[in-house]
């Protein structure tokens, strides 16, 4: 019967065995009496991918520089957007607040207008609402020993608030405490040199006014690089010049059971001319203003993505190279009659393989960078979840830059390996 | 009962079409028969090479059957031809085709790897074919470490990795010296009558013709008539006067 020679694979192992299929074939090959083993356990693919990695030395230098650069330039700029989220919204998601009620416009938490406390009253009339604070917060200059001044941002809470209070506090006088000592500010350590302090007690001066550091916190960065100066709201009006009646924002904490978008809805009829917002609106509201409006995050993004397509090149390019130079040994395999799947296992593995290589190199140099810069105002953050997305990302940018060479394997025609 | 397990039947072959159309073969009429050491001879563009694709199921003949133990593979798709190549044919290349990253053992266990052996039964089948065509002391060298005689030796392992009933060569004493040439002729003809396979050489080299059992001389596409019958002599296949 034409055309019904079969060829695949059967479990026969003489030679005079038909193969089964629609009845008519060859005999079989000796070959297999050969222990037959899964595919899925072969590692040749495998080896022959590492192999042609490692057999030139400067092109695999060439790959692992590239896609190390690659990594370290999406973990840095990833890390600095992360560090970025954070930090534009800090306050705000550290406030342990139900509701924002702010100036009717405000774009981030760090921008804030002025607001009449009057609007705290008013809050507290609104039914569900459990209580309502004053916050004030604005830019101030604080003066260095040396006479330099720094931007800073002072932010006045009552001494006794429950919202909005600095956290991280170092051990030693509590919040209360601290804010609660007239002219008292506290700072963060990240900052005590930039700000040119290195003890407790020491007196500073802030829009010429004399303050003293009652307590340091640790860890509360700020996007701006204008520290964060907590203090009593008394204080904060004294510094910043500001009126008995103005603050910047009212903290809302509502009663237990109560649902904050009602609340909310609830307040906005009772003032009309504010807004009033749920935490993570005026966190997400606060860290799209820095990160997209002001470009910042799409500078980083940017940078994310021009680093990947960095290591697609150099990833394409020199795996086309190798594959550019095996094509022979690969035309061998498919006049073999090896299928282009194993050509393409080889191509991939090559890829992928040479990805992680250069990933560990990458990341661990990301992460080493990360943790010594732990300390520093702007550092990067890279938790395990971003390491690992940066894996997939990469793997993935390895896959994509084989591509080029999946494509040239395509085309190998087995006849040319004759010539 | 014929021991012929390649037949070509009035086989011709066509490459392009329209004006610029070249006829590589015309009307082939051939079998590779186990036991026997055939070689294709012929000059530069007579058209052996694109014969040895075709009985070699690489080329599908724009007119004409081939057959494989009596079934035509004419109607067989590109993937169906890859596997009847890996199952029934060997290969054995001009260039050697060696992989250069990998070890003598490796190389033929590339091609084992293709058939589904893997493993230590990969290993010991690599360095027993090894051993059979004398390289038993250079097991775990890579081909850069190996002589032109010595590569030619690791192609045939290869290509005997998937017992094959026919093995297929495309000049594979060119880069030898007569010596090698020889030990090379020798081994094809041990494969061919003592394990019972069919050898199709094609070659321009003299020096091996006396080695064959049989020479069919490709002129203009067609066989020469005079290297039609079932043995000619070695005088006959270079061209001179029956």
């Amino acid at each position: 019967m034409p055309g019904a020679l079969h060829c695949g694979k059967s479990r026969g192992n003489k030679r005079d065995v038909k193969m089964s299929v629609q009845g008519i074939g060859i005999p079989e090959p000796q070959y297999r009496r050969l222990a037959v083993m899964p595919r899925w356990r072969s590692g040749m693919t495998l080896l022959i991918a590492w192999r042609n990695l490692v057999h030139d030395r400067v092109r695999l230098l060439v790959t692992l520089i590239g896609i190390a650069f690659s990594t370290i330039l999406m973990g840095l700029e990833l890390g600095m957007l992360l560090n970025f989220l954070h930090t534009t919204s800090t306050i705000v998601d550290h406030a342990n607040v139900d509701l924002w009620v702010t100036a009717h416009g405000v774009r981030s938490v760090d921008l804030a207008t002025p607001l009449e406390e009057r609007r705290r009253f008013q809050t507290l009339s609104v039914a569900g609402v459990a209580a309502a604070e004053s916050y004030l917060l604005q830019f101030a200059f604080w003066k260095k020993p040396d006479g330099v001044r720094e931007t800073v941002i002072i932010i006045g809470v009552d001494p006794h608030a429950v919202m909005g209070l600095p956290w991280a506090i170092e051990p030693g006088r509590s919040v209360h405490d601290a804010l609660s000592i007239p002219d008292g500010v506290i700072v963060d350590r990240l900052y005590a040199e930039k700000l040119g302090i290195d003890h407790i007690d020491q007196l500073v001066e802030i829009n010429d006014h004399r303050a003293r550091v009652t307590a340091f916190t640790n860890g509360i960065r700020t996007f701006t690089q204008s520290p964060y100066v907590f203090t009593s709201l008394r204080t904060a009006r004294l510094l910043t010049g500001r009126a008995d009646k103005d603050i910047t924002y009212v903290l809302v904490r509502l009663e237990k059971g109560q649902n904050p978008e009602a609340a909310a809805a609830a307040l906005a009829t009772r003032m009309p001319d504010v807004d009033v917002l749920q935490p993570t609106q005026f966190s997400n509201k606060s860290r799209t203003y820095w990160l997209f409006t002001t470009g910042a995050g799409t500078t980083l993004i940017a940078s994310s993505v021009l680093a990947l397509m960095v290591g697609v090149v150099i990833v394409a390019q020199t795996l086309y190279a190798s594959t550019m130079d095996r094509l022979p040994e690969y035309a061998t395999i498919r006049a073999m009659g090896g299928p282009r799947s194993y050509l393409y296992k080889i191509v991939i593995k090559q890829a992928v393989v040479g990805g992680l290589l250069g990933y560990g190199v990458g990341i661990t140099l990301v992460l080493t960078l990360a943790y010594l810069a732990r300390h520093s105002s702007a550092a990067p953050q890279v938790p395990w979840w971003m390491a690992g997305s940066i894996a997939g990302i990469t793997i993935l940018m390895c896959a994509v830059a084989s591509l080029v060479s999946l494509n040239k394997v395509i085309s190998i025609d087995p006849v040319k390996v004759f010539r | 009962m014929t021991d012929a397990v390649v037949t070509a039947a009035d086989v011709t072959h066509t490459f392009g079409s329209g004006p610029t159309a070249f006829t590589a073969l015309r009307a082939i009429d051939l079998e590779i028969r186990k036991d026997e050491v055939l070689l294709l001879m012929g000059p530069s563009g007579s058209g052996k090479t694109t014969l040895l694709h075709i009985l070699g199921c690489l080329l599908r003949p724009t007119a004409g059957v081939v057959t494989l133990q009596g079934e035509p593979t004419g109607s067989l798709n590109e993937d169906q031809l890859g596997a009847l190549r890996l199952q029934h044919f060997g290969f054995v290349f001009q260039a050697y085709n060696l992989f250069p990253v990998l070890t003598a053992t490796e190389n033929v266990m590339v091609a084992l790897d293709l058939m589904g052996v893997a493993g230590d039964a990969a290993r010991d089948r690599a360095r027993e074919l090894l051993t059979l065509v004398g390289l038993a002391n250079r097991l775990d060298a890579y081909p850069s470490e190996l002589s032109s005689g010595q590569k030619q030796r690791v192609a045939i392992a290869r290509a005997l990795a998937g017992d094959p009933q026919i093995l297929m060569a495309d000049e594979p004493t060119a880069a030898l010296d007569a010596e090698n040439g020889l030990k090379a002729m020798e081994l094809f003809r041990m494969l061919a009558h003592r394990q019972h396979r069919a050898v199709v050489i094609v070659t321009h080299d003299p020096r091996i013709v006396h080695l064959a059992d049989r020479i069919v001389r490709i002129e203009d596409g067609r066989i020469a008539p005079e290297s039609a019958a079932a043995t000619v002599s070695p005088a006959l296949a270079m061209g001179a006067a029956p």
